[in-house]
């Protein structure tokens, strides 16, 4: 049995969230800042001098649990020196109709060169096309920094673990 | 367990207690060896299984105790409920060298333990770099994996304080150092001086600054640099084939067997998908997988490195017809029925010849179809003597390891370090425990050093000398050449002879120093009427083994597939000629030239070689490493290997395109499954009977306990979980009783001014299957000649220097190296290094 006044109160509910601020926005048109802690599509970092941080431990290809990376690596050179120490990634693939965003190969990056960014605009018309590759997840050169490969003098980085704070 | 153990494993047992479990071993047992025997683990970075302990690195530090005797009438003196009591040595003691005894008491895992653990990882890791993600070792790593089990997370050294050295330093064209990752065990210097006998490596300064060098021109010059990789505990060692080629972790792992000698060392294939190669799985590694009786833990840098040739971009993808003069892409089925119809033609006149690298299946199969037809079926081998080793072959269960005092080993005409590198490493071992080794070649080898005799002749008579030492041991002798009667009354040889006789054991190994085929059936028979003559037959450890050119030769000749004592005339009087995994045109014009003259030629093979150019057929086949199969050993050994990598579109293993032409002619022959020819084999051939794939596959405990999660002990090498092998009986272990067959000795024949052109192998040679490895490169023998250095300063040629050498009626340039061991009158050819030779041959060499 209906109660009494029950439709009423319900209809009165609908009525008074017309006047409310309306929680959704107009998206794409308006985009709503995300939280610091985001986890979005994944950046390759750069330090400073355009190096990459990457050094193709495929660490985080072992620890993500959706296999969605796949890393190669090879070995610089101080005449084509892609990022300190010996090692760099050649081939960095992340497919993201795998990538679960869980972060874990964030979390395992000895480096810091992996990170989760802000882009959550993903969309593919074919199933390759979600493979993104190291040239499209590395982040831009600053402008006063030089390019990757660098020619640099012997023995400047030779160590592939830079000094990092100290994370306490 | 450790060869230290295995020599005292006549010896008493003794009952010892390590961790609450009680254990039996042998009296002499090292403490890590007995604990490992069971899986218990005492973790060490210094020791290996397989070297003798040095007690450096002090990781396996533990407690250990005795039972107390009483001093006056050396009674057990007995706690209050009875048990012995035990009076532990006041300081911690390395378990790597304290022999286990009757009641000792061994604790790992005490407070005093645990902390003596945590400071040997904290000072070890004052000085390593910690770089642990790009290390090659990082997954595989004893310092990673016993940091992790036993070591402190805090370190109370200073980051900073951190001794820096060089991190790329190549010690050799294949093995790389990183001089701040070691941690100084010298398992790799004692392995090249103790177990393989090539000091090129060693430890420099003292201290912090202590540091690993290579005192050899070319750095780390040695058939083994590849084994000190898998033995390193660290990352200070790593292969330029691998280096950064992927992480352990990502990596499978597929059993095969190599097929580069006779030997038939266990093999794993590390493969992984690679974007270079379009998304296809390839093989990165070669790791050694263990088989304590053909080739322990190790393998040779050519088994480590020459497997790139399966991958090669230059391999063959289609079939090949000939039109007009030009090799044309066809389909199968035209190529096949082309095939078919000419063979068919042809009939017993199809000559069918087949290279020693293909499988017991496929030489089957070959062996079979041309029966059918009734042609001949060819083995391309220089060698001869298949059909004696099946018959007088080493015994079911013979086992180098198992070899000591009572066995006497002959190596004859055989460089054996250069020709099967496992065996010459067997046999060392074996003299070190006191077996009886005699060489018998006309120069030095590298086994000289093992010898208790050395024999010398001349190029042409190693029969002459074999049947010399049976003259020396048996009263009553046929008639011999006066060479041999001279031989015979050699001191020497008759200290060698009676060394032989007497012997409880005797193995023959026989090689192809300088022989051409016939000198080679001369040899191996009188290697058989020696090891006749002296009973040492059809038993384990005693008999007679090839050391064959080609990985399966072994398994050709038992497929009933024998080499051609004139190759050259079988091909121009055949009809139709097909050829598989031989190359004879690349390695002799003459043969070339006889293809030329051949009605039609088919060639199955993996790449374009000289013989598939002139070929009206070329057939491409899969290679070893796509597929299953089987190979014989020289020790008589069917071993399986596994697929590794998927086949290349649209190829078949070679017995299967066999098969489909079969087919084509009424012959019904298994195309897919090798188990099934296998089963076939069985079949037919007497001494493969009762065999199967399943009794191929299986595994017994071996010691020491190898690869598995604790490679601190053993290494990275890998467990064998995938088959054994069966050691076939020759026929003389079934009870046949051959007799002596008395051959004519060949002769030499030397005229003029002519120096005599022998033909000599090289390990690292310019074979087909060698030179797609790049990184083998400036490893591999340029074409050159030896000369005796008094010969060569008669010439006026210097060593190093260029000359022109004319043989056989072709002239080539080649470099020159001086061997003072070598006869004089004598010019030593390389096989496999594009100069044309098969026999001893006159030969004249012009000064540029």
């Amino acid at each position: 049995m209906l109660r009494p006044g029950a439709l009423m109160r319900g209809m009165w509910t609908t009525f008074k969230s017309m006047f409310e601020k309306p929680v959704t926005v107009m998206y794409p048109q308006v985009k709503r800042p995300v939280s610091k802690r985001f986890k979005g599509r994944h950046e390759l970092k750069r330090y400073d001098n355009g190096l990459e941080k990457c050094i193709g431990c495929a660490l985080c290809a072992a620890a993500c649990p959706a296999d969605a990376i796949f890393v190669e690596a090879s070995e610089n050179t101080d005449e084509q020196r892609y990022s300190p120490g010996e090692r760099y990634a050649s081939t960095y693939e992340i497919n993201f109709l795998r990538c679960i965003y869980c972060g874990f190969c964030e979390d395992a990056c000895p480096t810091e060169a992996i990170v989760l960014g802000d882009n959550y605009e993903l969309s593919y018309t074919n199933r390759s096309e979600a493979i993104y590759t190291r040239e499209m997840l590395l982040v831009p050169v600053h402008p006063s920094a030089a390019p990757t490969p660098q020619k640099v003098a012997p023995g400047t980085f030779d160590r592939p673990i830079p000094e990092m704070e100290d994370p306490d | 367990m450790s060869e230290l153990v295995k020599n005292e494993a006549a010896q008493n047992m003794v009952t010892l207690t390590i961790d609450d479990h009680t254990m039996s071993v042998p009296e002499g047992t090292l403490v890590v060896d007995a604990a490992r025997s069971i899986g218990l683990d005492i973790p060490v970075f210094c020791y290996h299984p397989k070297m003798e302990p040095v007690g450096m690195c002090r990781m396996c530090l533990v407690e250990i105790g005795t039972p107390m005797r009483d001093r006056t009438t050396s009674e057990p003196i007995l706690e209050d409920d009875g048990s012995p009591k035990i009076q532990f040595f006041p300081n911690l003691m390395t378990g790597c060298t304290f022999r286990a005894s009757e009641g000792m008491v061994v604790r790992g895992y005490t407070e005093k333990v645990t902390a003596a653990r945590k400071e040997v990882l904290e000072f070890l890791l004052t000085s390593h770099p910690l770089d642990c993600p790009t290390c090659d070792k990082g997954g595989e790593c004893p310092l990673q994996n016993l940091t992790m089990q036993f070591g402190d997370g805090e370190s109370r050294f200073i980051y900073d304080e951190k001794m820096h050295s060089a991190k790329h330093v190549a010690l050799g064209d294949l093995i790389f150092l990183d001089r701040e990752r070691c941690i100084q065990c010298a398992r790799c210097t004692r392995f090249q001086d103790e177990i393989v006998d090539d000091q090129v490596i060693g430890f420099s300064n003292r201290g912090r600054a202590l540091e690993i060098v290579t005192f050899s021109d070319p750095g780390f010059d040695s058939y083994w640099s590849g084994n000190t990789t898998d033995i390193c505990p660290v990352g200070a060692l790593t292969t330029a084939d691998f280096r950064f080629g992927a992480r352990p972790w990502e990596m499978n792992a597929s059993a095969s067997i190599c097929n580069h000698c006779a030997v038939g060392c266990n093999l794993t294939f590390n493969t992984r998908r690679e974007v270079k190669s379009g998304g296809e799985k390839i093989i990165k590694r070669v790791m050694p997988r263990q088989n304590e009786a053909v080739n322990e833990i190790w393998i040779c840098d050519k088994g480590r490195f020459a497997y790139h040739f399966t991958a090669s971009d230059q391999r063959l993808n289609q079939p090949l017809i000939r039109k007009d003069g030009k090799l044309v892409p066809s389909s199968w089925e035209l190529a096949l029925d082309l095939v078919t119809s000419r063979f068919k033609n042809a009939g017993e006149n199809l000559v069918t010849l087949a290279g020693g690298r293909l499988s017991n299946e496929d030489l089957f199969n070959l062996a079979e179809l041309s029966a059918h037809l009734g042609g001949d079926a060819l083995l391309y081998s220089d060698m001869a003597g298949g059909d004696l080793v099946s018959r007088l072959g080493v015994g079911e269960g013979t086992n180098f390891s198992d070899m000591g005092p009572e066995t006497a080993i002959l190596v004859v005409a055989c460089n054996l370090e250069e020709e099967a590198p496992l065996w010459w490493l067997r046999i060392k071992q074996a003299a070190e425990r006191g077996a009886k080794v005699i060489v018998a070649n006309p120069r030095k080898t590298k086994l000289d050093r093992s010898a208790i005799h050395n024999l010398r002749y001349e190029y042409g008579q190693e029969a002459g000398l074999v049947t010399a030492l049976l003259s020396a041991i048996s009263p009553k002798q046929p008639k011999s050449p006066a060479f041999v009667n001279k031989l015979a009354k050699d001191k020497e040889v008759k200290a060698a002879a009676k060394a032989l006789s007497e012997a409880e054991n005797t193995v023959i190994l026989f090689g192809s120093e300088g022989t051409s085929y016939a000198a080679s059936a001369a040899l191996a028979q009188a290697c058989a009427n020696l090891l006749i003559a002296s009973g040492h037959i059809g038993r384990p450890n005693n008999g007679l083994i090839g050391v064959w050119d080609k990985g399966n030769a072994q398994g050709a000749w038992d497929m009933g597939l024998r080499p051609s004592e004139d190759l050259d005339a079988a091909l121009k009087t055949s009809q139709a000629v097909y050829i598989s995994a031989a190359d004879p045109a690349g390695d002799s014009k003459q043969y070339a030239s006889a293809l030329k003259k051949a009605d039609f030629v088919v060639v199955q093979e993996l790449y374009m070689t000289a013989t598939a150019e002139l070929a009206d057929v070329v057939l491409p086949a899969q290679a070893f490493t796509e597929r299953e199969g089987t190979y014989t050993s020289g020790e008589r050994r069917v071993q399986r290997f596994y697929p590794a990598v998927p086949s290349l579109p649209d190829l078949l293993p070679d017995f299967g395109i066999t098969a489909e032409i079969a087919g084509r002619l009424g012959l019904e022959l298994e195309k897919t499954a090798p188990a099934s020819v296998m089963l076939q084999i069985a079949e037919v051939v007497p001494d493969y009977a009762e065999l199967t794939y399943q009794k191929l596959a299986k595994v017994e405990k071996q010691f020491p306990l190898i690869g598995r999660e604790d490679v601190y002990y053993g290494g990275t090498s890998y467990q064998n979980s995938q088959g054994l092998g069966v050691q076939l009986k020759p026929a003389a272990q079934n009870g046949d009783s051959p007799v002596l067959v008395i051959t004519e000795l060949p002769e030499v024949k030397l005229s003029g001014e002519e120096l005599l052109a022998v033909p000599v192998t090289r390990l690292l040679d310019l074979g087909n299957t060698v030179t797609p490895s790049e990184v083998l490169v400036t490893r591999l023998a340029k074409p050159h000649v030896a000369l005796h250095p008094q010969d060569a300063e008669k010439l006026g040629v210097e060593w190093g220097s260029k000359v022109k050498l004319i043989l056989n009626g072709s002239t080539q340039t080649v470099l020159v190296e001086f061997d003072n061991s070598m006869p004089h009158g004598v010019v030593l050819v390389p096989r496999s290094l594009g100069i044309p030779i098969i026999s001893p041959t006159p030969a004249t060499i012009k000064v540029l």
